[in-house]
Parts: C-alpha cells; structure tokens; sequence
C-alpha cells in the first residue's frame, strides 16, 4: 500500500495525517455525499413542518380519500396511481444502477441503453405527477385553497395542500433536474467523453444523485399518502 | 478496482434488490388496503410504515448508492448526520403533542 504512495506525502502512517485517502473517495463523489447529505435535511426540513403540523391539528383530510384518482379510468381507486409512481421510480433506480455497473466495465452502449431507460422513467413519473396536480387543481386544491374535508367532517386545513404542493413540487423539480442532467451524461456518453477520461465515475456521481430522489420518494409515500 | 466492486455490482444482487424493494411495498399496500383498522390500529399500522420505509431506505442507500462498501469515514460522516436529524424528528414529534394539548 504504501509503495504507491510518494514519500514526500506519507507521513507518520496514521488515517488523519496526511498521506493517504481517509475517506477513500475522490473529491467529486465525496462533495456529491455531502451535497445528498445537506438536501436531506432540506427535505428533513420540510417533512418535520408537515409532522409538526399534522399531529399538532385536530382533524387531517383522509388520504385514501383524496389519492384516489386513476388516468381514464372513473372511480375510487386509494394509492393505486401513486403505486404506479413509486414503481416507476424504483425501476428507473434499477436502470440506473445497471448503467453504473456497465459504466464499471466501460461497455459504452449498455450505459446509453440503461441511461435511456432511466431517462425515461424519470419523464414517465413527471408526467403521472403532472396529471396527479392537474387532477387535484381541477378537484379545487392549491396552494391555499384545501377542498377536501377533515376525518371528522369539518372544513379541510389549507395546511394540507401547502404542504403536499410544495413537497411533491420540491421533489417533483428534484426528478426534473435529474432527468436534465441524466440526458446531458448520455450525450456525453455517446460522444465518448467518459473513454477519453478513462473512467465513467460521472454516471456513478449521477447515479447517487437519482437514488437519493428515489430514497426522498420512499419517505413522501409513506409520510402523505400512507400515514 | 473491478475486483473491489465484483461483490457489490453483479446485475443478480442488482435484481436481488429490486425485489425487495418491490415485496415492501407490496406489503405495504396490503396492510394499508386489505387489513380493516378494526383489525390493527392506525398507530400500529403507521409503526409498521415506518418500520419499513427505513428498511427500504437502508437497502437503497446500502446497496444501490453503494454506501455499505465505502470507507467506515465516509459511511459515518453520513450516517451520523442523520441520526441526528431523526432525533430532532423525535422531538418535534413530542413538541407538536404538546401544542395539540394546547389547543
């Protein structure tokens, strides 16, 4: 180990002083890690506003009541769109990883197909968020207007809508960015920027960027559609 | 470097994943469609989301963002944060029942 290190560099042998990779991550990858790690606690922001804010209160609108809308079809169907969703997501997470394990063995193609699909699902879940907006806007519901009544019947909190909007719309513009960046690294990709690199560590540093909206995902389906 | 990684990226562990990813939310929605509350209370029903979002958090963090094989610096300075984050959840959980008291 130490035969690849230059001398001049290593030191006394300890983690901390100098010499060596404590982390054992390039400075890209490990500014990403601490990039997620600061928009979690914006989003941890954020979900602790709508915890406070909904066990403080007496009545909370029902969600299976409101989340029961399904695309051309007309009835009362609770979290079937929104398991669409999350499907969607997960998958687009699976494509993502493959193209980062293809990015591993340098296989330019298969990073540009898995890139492709993961583009995809990410533009498939904007769009089922897209119309799940247009479908509560038409329903009334917006940034400070609730339609939708409490449990226990009385007149819905605007601090309902408020807080779904500006949720699923940070995490929503969230998706958008990354699907703007994902479509800019398989551009890149199939201009063979990454060979000339020799390394495809751009699609890993991406790669953490979609799971972390995927992760943020896990814990808005839980906190505003389950609970 | 490839034989660092050969553990953690071979496409079946991807796939492995996957479906564990999928089974938790699958149960998920069982118990919030299938199971009445007469059957298992709200707050139980909410413990047990709970349960498993963090669960499906752990796999996707560990594995698909590969944390799990990282440095135990890296993984620390990450996790450590967060735990942080889930106390101040904890105790503006206890400070909301307290306005509601208020009220």
């Amino acid at each position: 180990m130490s035969s690849h290190s230059s001398p001049a560099l290593s030191t006394s042998g300890k983690l901390w002083d100098g010499g060596n990779e404590p982390f054992g991550a390039s400075y890209g990858k490990l500014m990403m890690w601490f990039f997620l790690l600061s928009d979690a606690f914006t989003f941890s922001a954020l979900l602790l506003a709508y915890a406070a804010l909904r066990f403080s209160s007496l009545s909370w609108p029902v969600p299976d009541d409101v989340f029961a809308g399904v695309p051309f079809i007309h009835g009362h169907f609770p979290l079937v769109f929104v398991g669409i969703m999350t499907f969607i997501l997960i998958m687009s997470s699976v494509t993502m990883v493959l193209a980062v394990e293809a990015g591993h063995r340098g296989a330019r193609n298969e990073v540009v197909k898995w890139m492709f699909w993961t583009i995809l699902g990410g533009i498939a879940f904007l769009g089922c968020q897209a119309w799940e907006w247009s479908h509560l806007h038409h329903d009334g519901a917006w940034w400070g207007s609730n339609p939708f009544l409490n449990a226990d019947g009385t007149p819905g909190q605007v601090n309902f809508t408020n807080l779904f909007f500006t949720i699923t719309g940070f995490h929503g513009f969230h998706v958008f960015s990354g699907v703007v960046i994902n479509i800019i690294v398989t551009i890149m990709t199939m201009a063979g920027v990454f060979d000339r690199r020799g390394t495809y560590e751009t699609i890993e540093k991406i790669g953490l960027y979609w799971h972390f909206v995927d992760l943020v995902w896990v814990f808005v389906f839980t906190f505003f559609y389950l609970i | 470097m490839s034989g660092e990684h050969s553990n953690s990226f071979d496409i079946r562990g991807i796939w492995r994943v996957f479906w564990v990813l999928f089974a938790i939310t699958a149960v998920e929605f069982i118990i919030a469609l299938a199971i009445p509350e007469a059957f298992m209370a709200k707050p139980i029903k909410n413990a047990i989301y709970i349960a498993l979002t963090l669960l499906k958090a752990f796999y996707i963090v560990a594995y698909f963002m590969h944390l799990k094989f990282e440095k135990i610096n890296l993984i620390y300075s990450i996790l450590l944060p967060t735990i942080f984050v889930m106390g101040v959840i904890a105790a503006l959980m206890y400070e909301s029942e307290y306005w509601f008291t208020l009220r």
